[in-house]
């Protein structure tokens, strides 16, 4: 029938075309993948090939092996939870903290541990801020040193032993995902994680592998290796490895 | 171990004539028997070898829910008659409606648990001292045990409960599987023991709203595709042709919350033998990727999944067809659309290059829209049915938590422009934000679901209280006032504090004063707190009431099955 002339035949609202994913879920299925992977795609993959994300800096090294374990307690007690460690280009937190934070100062952190919440101070740069004996109060007992703080205290740290007898392995994991941790520097991980905690060990070899570790005994107690050791190596470390005397700020304006 | 395996097994089940006296174990359930068992074992050999107490503890619970299962399975096969239950009874559809009451009760129970742990931390964070200094109770551990118990237990169960129950009406159709949901239901519950307990032992991933380790992430994973298969294959079954809108959101957040967790949790073990494991993104590119997965879990677990509740709830309780067909369609894809950009904006001013913090910005703001599109959707369903308001308490209840979700819409793209954000972020403010919508929308519009579905379930005629539901309603608001005005007043309070001058040019505040200065307010917020509790406690008991109460007569449950609303 040549219906086509006919001028007065209703026109099909466009609306009624949404009937195609109503009756498909198949289709409204892969509609819906389509619309919601767009976003994540255009953010997400410039981040791993444009070169000005993460800017060119001397100085920034992978952890020492005390200093991975210090930080896998810092995440495993939820330190995230209340601090931060991303310090903004603003006056104010320049003014407290120190510089602002290079994408590059964290690009060997796995996870990352910007946060999202300063319930306590950002610790970006809190590495030789304080001295250890200082750390270790806090950690033990934060009200004796900083009072009004509403930290938990912490002292089962520096009673518990350091389990890391396989941080070997947590270095090869770093290293098959880019972190550059050498076969030498695996090898010799547990070595390492004592001398670090030793003052009385040849340290040459640690700072050849890693220069400007700091090599002492943290917890101030050289008869255990405990977890307040390798937490606090790590918090002594924190923000310390770029010489901000040495950043050019305008060579990676971006 | 016998097992006998039929091989027509899958194969409709019901339709299949009972076969001479022979009573065969399905494909599935001698298929599930095998696995599980073959499952102990390997946790059993994990227990052994694990280098650590608490993944062995994990082990050791995995290989008893394991074999707990091989047994349920075993038992409910000898229980059960020679057919699968049959799809239709007298030509209406049969529905299967056993998983979503374990549901409902479980959302109830991890619901309270998680308010609960809630009150506890906001106590801590008043008085140090609660914290007891051991590693168990220490605020760092009980947070996420907190966000998780009632982003992931309590919103969970009530989205997996209430989309078993919507999908089965709007489609008319049974639920698909026999062991399938109960599996869904009983395995992501599962997950979320492993989850809740490893937070309590010091397994964390240290992402936030993702920190259950690998293993779990991995238990998680094969839950979520057998949830994704029940629920399309209880839709291939629907009689009518419109798959109806509640359950495109249903669809949108099972599919995007997949995807959200296979990029955030992309991580590799240090050992099987370890709990620990590195995840594959470092720094800015892992910050870009958790906040993506971050807050597309508010915008697809929390925002697409309850309002998929509300299309379905508002218009059931309100009796009334959903305002506007076409306002569903643009905010539908709208939303889900504009959702996964917003991720940046929790990274405003970071290490994060500026063109994503841009994008993120524009894109928050873009959202208050369909958000908006949605509230009014949602609100202006009452249209001709507004006295209601006055009469029924679980509609109003409904109804504010739609105003509760307009209004964290709007504070949300305010809070993403970058000069607002300088302010407000780090600071309580945005505590306070998340639970306008988490306790304002997310909550009320559960509870306000629960009370429609405890009836509707166990066959009753009514409430056991809607003067009860009256006094959760108004003592859990006032509580959400509490709360969320005094994070306000926190936040901006200590922004303000972190950036004072004095007149020579120095920072006015110590760390540690501002700290000072949030202690009252972290009191009223615990108060706050304290009152929802309550509230929601009142409805524990108002359920368990309504559950004890008879079944109501035959004759009453057919005048509460109205024929589907259409969505025009």
């Amino acid at each position: 029938m040549a219906d086509a002339a006919a001028p007065h035949a209703p026109k099909k609202s466009i609306w009624a075309k949404h009937a195609f994913f109503e009756k498909n879920s198949i289709w409204l299925l892969i509609g819906i993948l389509i619309v919601v992977a767009i976003g994540g795609l255009v953010e997400i993959v410039p981040l791993f090939y444009l070169k000005s994300t993460i800017e060119k800096v001397s100085g920034v090294r992978p952890y020492t092996p005390l200093e991975l374990a210090g930080r896998n307690i810092y995440v495993r007690e939820g330190c995230y939870n209340c601090h931060s460690q991303m310090i903004r280009p603003l006056r104010d937190e320049v003014e407290r903290y120190g510089h602002y934070s290079l994408a590059a100062e964290s690009m060997y952190d796995r996870p990352f541990q910007w946060g999202s919440k300063r319930t306590g101070p950002d610790l970006a740069r809190v590495g030789n801020k304080y001295s250890d004996e200082w750390q270790r109060q806090h950690l033990a007992d934060p009200r004796s040193v900083v009072p009004g703080s509403i930290m938990p205290g912490y002292p089962f740290l520096a009673q518990d032993r350091l389990k890391a007898g396989d941080i070997a392995s947590d270095l090869e994991v770093n290293a098959a995902l880019g972190v550059p941790y050498s076969d030498e520097m695996i090898e010799s991980a547990l070595a390492d994680l004592r001398t670090q905690a030793d003052p009385n060990a040849d340290a040459e070899a640690l700072q050849k592998r890693y220069p400007g570790a700091q090599q002492r005994d943290f917890d101030g107690n050289p008869a255990e290796l405990t977890e307040a050791d390798a937490l606090i190596a790590y918090l002594q470390a924190l923000g310390t490895m770029v010489d901000f005397k040495l950043y050019d700020d305008k060579a990676n304006i971006r | 171990m016998r097992q006998e395996i039929s091989a027509d097994g899958p194969g409709a089940p019901g339709t299949r004539e009972p076969d001479d006296g022979g009573k065969h174990m399905s494909f599935g359930e001698g298929g599930l028997a095998v696995v599980f068992a073959l499952l102990t074992l390997a946790c059993l050999v994990v227990a052994a070898k694990a280098t650590d107490g608490a993944y062995a503890f994990h082990a050791y619970l995995s290989a008893l829910a394991s074999l707990a299962t091989v047994f349920v399975i075993l038992n409910r096969y000898t229980d059960r008659p020679a057919t699968l239950p049959p799809l239709e009874i007298d030509g209406k559809p049969n529905y299967n409606f056993g998983p979503v009451k374990f549901c409902t009760i479980a959302a109830v129970f991890w619901g309270i648990a998680g308010f609960l742990i809630g009150v506890i931390i906001a106590f801590q964070l008043a008085f140090p001292a609660l914290n007891f200094d051991l590693p168990w109770t220490a605020f760092g551990r009980l947070r996420p045990l907190h966000t998780s118990a009632v982003i992931f237990a309590f919103g969970g169960n009530v989205l997996i409960g209430t989309s078993f129950y919507v999908v089965q009406r709007t489609c008319r159709a049974r639920l698909a599987g026999y062991l399938a949901p109960w599996f869904v239901v009983l395995g992501y519950n599962f997950f979320i023991v492993i989850a809740g307990t490893g937070y309590l032992l010091g397994i964390t991933q240290g992402k936030e709203y993702a920190e259950p380790e690998w293993y779990a992430d991995l238990w998680l994973t094969i839950v979520w595709v057998a949830y994704l298969m029940v629920f399309l294959a209880t839709i291939w079954r629907r009689k009518e042709p419109h798959i109806y809108v509640a359950n495109w959101f249903y669809l949108a957040f099972i599919v995007t919350i997949a995807m959200l967790h296979l990029g955030n949790n992309a991580s590799i073990p240090v050992s099987v033998f370890s709990p620990k494991s590195y995840i594959v993104w470092a720094g800015v590119q892992d910050a870009m990727v958790q906040w993506w997965y971050g807050h597309n879990a508010v915008g697809f677990f929390l925002t697409a999944g309850f309002l998929a509740i509300m299309y379905y709830f508002i218009p059931k309780r309100a009796e009334r067809p959903v305002y506007s067909y076409r306002l569903s369609i643009i905010h539908f894809w709208a939303i889900i659309f504009l959702y996964i950009w917003a991720g940046p904006h929790h990274l405003h001013y970071t290490a994060l290059p500026d063109w994503a913090q841009t994008l993120g910005m524009t894109f928050s703001i873009m959202l208050w829209m369909p958000s908006w599109g949605g509230m009014i959707n949602g609100l202006m369903t009452l249209s001709g049915a507004w006295d209601k308001l006055r009469t029924d308490p679980v509609l109003r209840m409904m109804v504010v938590s739609v105003a509760f979700y307009g209004m964290a819409t709007f504070e949300g793209p305010l809070m993403s422009v970058k000069a607002v954000n300088s302010l407000s972020h780090y600071t309580d403010w945005t505590i306070g934000h998340v639970h306008a919508g988490a306790l304002g929308w997310v909550a009320y519009i559960s509870f306000g679901a629960v009370y429609c579905l405890v009836p509707w379930l166990w066959n009753k005629r009514e409430l056991y209280s809607l003067k009860l539901v009256n006094w959760h309603f108004w003592i859990s608001t006032i509580g959400i006032v509490f709360y969320i005005s005094a994070m306000w007043v926190a936040g901006i309070l200590q922004g303000l504090m972190w950036r004072a001058y004095t007149s020579l040019g120095f920072l006015e505040y110590s760390f540690i004063e501002t700290v000072d200065a949030m202690h009252p307010f972290y009191i009223i917020r615990a108060v706050g707190g304290v009152l929802f509790l309550i509230g929601a406690l009142l409805m524990a008991f108002n359920i368990y009431m309504t559950i004890r109460e008879p079944e109501a007569a035959a004759a009453d449950t057919g005048v509460r099955n109205p024929a589907l609303l259409p969505a025009e």
